[in-house]
């Protein structure tokens, strides 16, 4: 009788329920649910703007410099002092991501000076053209309430864009010692300022160690 | 129109009219429903689509759960990940041999640009062998995101036309012209 053993775990399975999520890119009605994201998704990118409503980039160019893929285009100009863009000198003139070429690797997130550029969590869109994959700063820039815009070809859900705001800053420093291990939050339209607090390490040295 | 037209040059004969509206629709309804991918894994692009065709994600809602290694037998080749310079006239063959009507999903980045591998090895993008319908971006692309696109894809089906070959069309994909090093300039929809 051992060849039935096998049965047991057989019957076991129908029982433990359905994992098959009924993902249909919004066409599947009220079952239509994602996954939950991970924290550290990288998903489309926006820019990012002062909670006065001026822009934070500055056209400094280091995320198209840093771009494994090169898939960032920046070009700078000067400010209208009467009527900045953005704080400072220069402000992002022209803004284009491809993302046929974008691995979403975030370098450009960790290199941007002013956090200007984070990743939302929004990972699920397509294009039927190569042109229409190029997002220009008319698609990247939030709006008035500082929320990711949602574009007609992307799929964004109830309280989605909560999370738009980078993951980076639990974990880089942004060259200033004084910030390793701790957040640094800028104030952000829309988000507002977040306290400093301390990351745990996640992996715990043993109690065996001798360190 | 008529049944001469029928008989000379098959269903492609018919004219549109108030009977053959609701045929065209259920028609490409069905396609929609069953249109089978090609297996054309060719990096870590097919391992998302895998898990697409996995219980969790499970493509066999859609009616594409029957990878079929035949392409005479598909419908939708998935190109996913990077082509080589090498592997572009397999694709092209596989592609020829695939039954019309027929589509092509560019899954990630790097079967769509190239992605971060902007050099002699690898094809600049797969439309420039294949006309494409829709473009996964994404590196790789999650399941959803997949999903994402073979829903856009559907919606593609189901609003086009029946019968209508993509080279009566112009052609599909980003309609480029690619300069030959010999002067000889080819149109890739037309080739």
């Amino acid at each position: 009788m051992g060849y039935l053993a096998g049965f047991p775990i057989t019957l076991k399975k129908w029982f433990e329920g359905v994992t098959t999520k009924n993902y249909r890119a919004g066409k599947g009605g009220k079952s239509d649910v994602k996954a939950p994201k991970p924290d550290r998704l990288h998903g489309r990118h926006v820019l990012n703007r002062y909670e006065d409503g001026l822009e934070k980039c500055i056209g400094c160019e280091l995320c198209a410099g840093v771009c494994p893929a090169k898939c960032i285009y920046v070009r700078g100009a000067d400010n209208n002092p009467t009527d900045p863009t953005s704080p400072g000198e220069r402000f992002g003139f022209v803004y284009e991501i491809n993302y046929l070429r974008c691995i979403h690797c975030d370098l450009c997130v960790e290199a941007c000076p002013t956090e200007a550029i984070t990743e939302s969590k929004l990972f699920e869109f397509s294009f039927e053209d190569r042109k229409s994959a190029i997002y220009t700063k008319n698609e990247l820039l939030v709006d008035e309430d500082g929320k990711p815009q949602q574009l007609p070809w992307e799929d964004w859900r109830e309280g989605e864009d909560k999370a738009t705001s980078g993951w980076m800053r639990a974990t880089a420093p942004s060259g200033d010692s004084n910030y390793v291990g701790k957040v640094a939050w800028s104030g952000e339209l829309g988000y507002g300022v977040r306290q400093p607090e301390s990351v745990e390490l996640t992996i715990k040295p043993k109690s065996g160690d001798s360190k | 129109m008529g049944i001469s037209d029928i008989q000379s040059q098959g269903i492609e004969g018919l004219d549109h009219n108030f009977l053959t509206a609701p045929l065209e629709k259920l028609v490409n309804w069905s396609r929609a429903r069953s249109s089978w991918p090609a297996t054309f894994g060719l990096a870590c692009c097919a391992i998302e689509m895998m898990a697409t065709g996995g219980s969790h994600y499970d493509l066999a809602r859609l009616g594409m759960e029957v990878f079929r290694a035949s392409p005479r037998q598909a419908d939708v080749m998935i190109v996913a990940g990077r082509v080589s310079q090498k592997m572009a006239p397999v694709l092209r063959q596989i592609y020829d041999q695939m039954m019309e009507p027929k589509w092509v999903i560019s899954m990630g980045v790097c079967a769509s640009s190239g992605g971060m591998f902007n050099n002699y090895a690898i094809v600049q993008g797969v439309d420039q062998i294949v006309p494409v319908d829709v473009y996964a971006p994404g590196c790789p692309p999650g399941p959803e995101t997949l999903l994402h696109a073979i829903t856009t894809l559907h919606t593609q089906i189901e609003n086009g036309e029946l019968l209508k070959r993509r080279e009566a069309n112009g052609g599909a994909g980003a309609g480029m012209y690619i300069e030959q090093l010999d002067g000889q300039t080819l149109s890739i929809g037309a080739a």
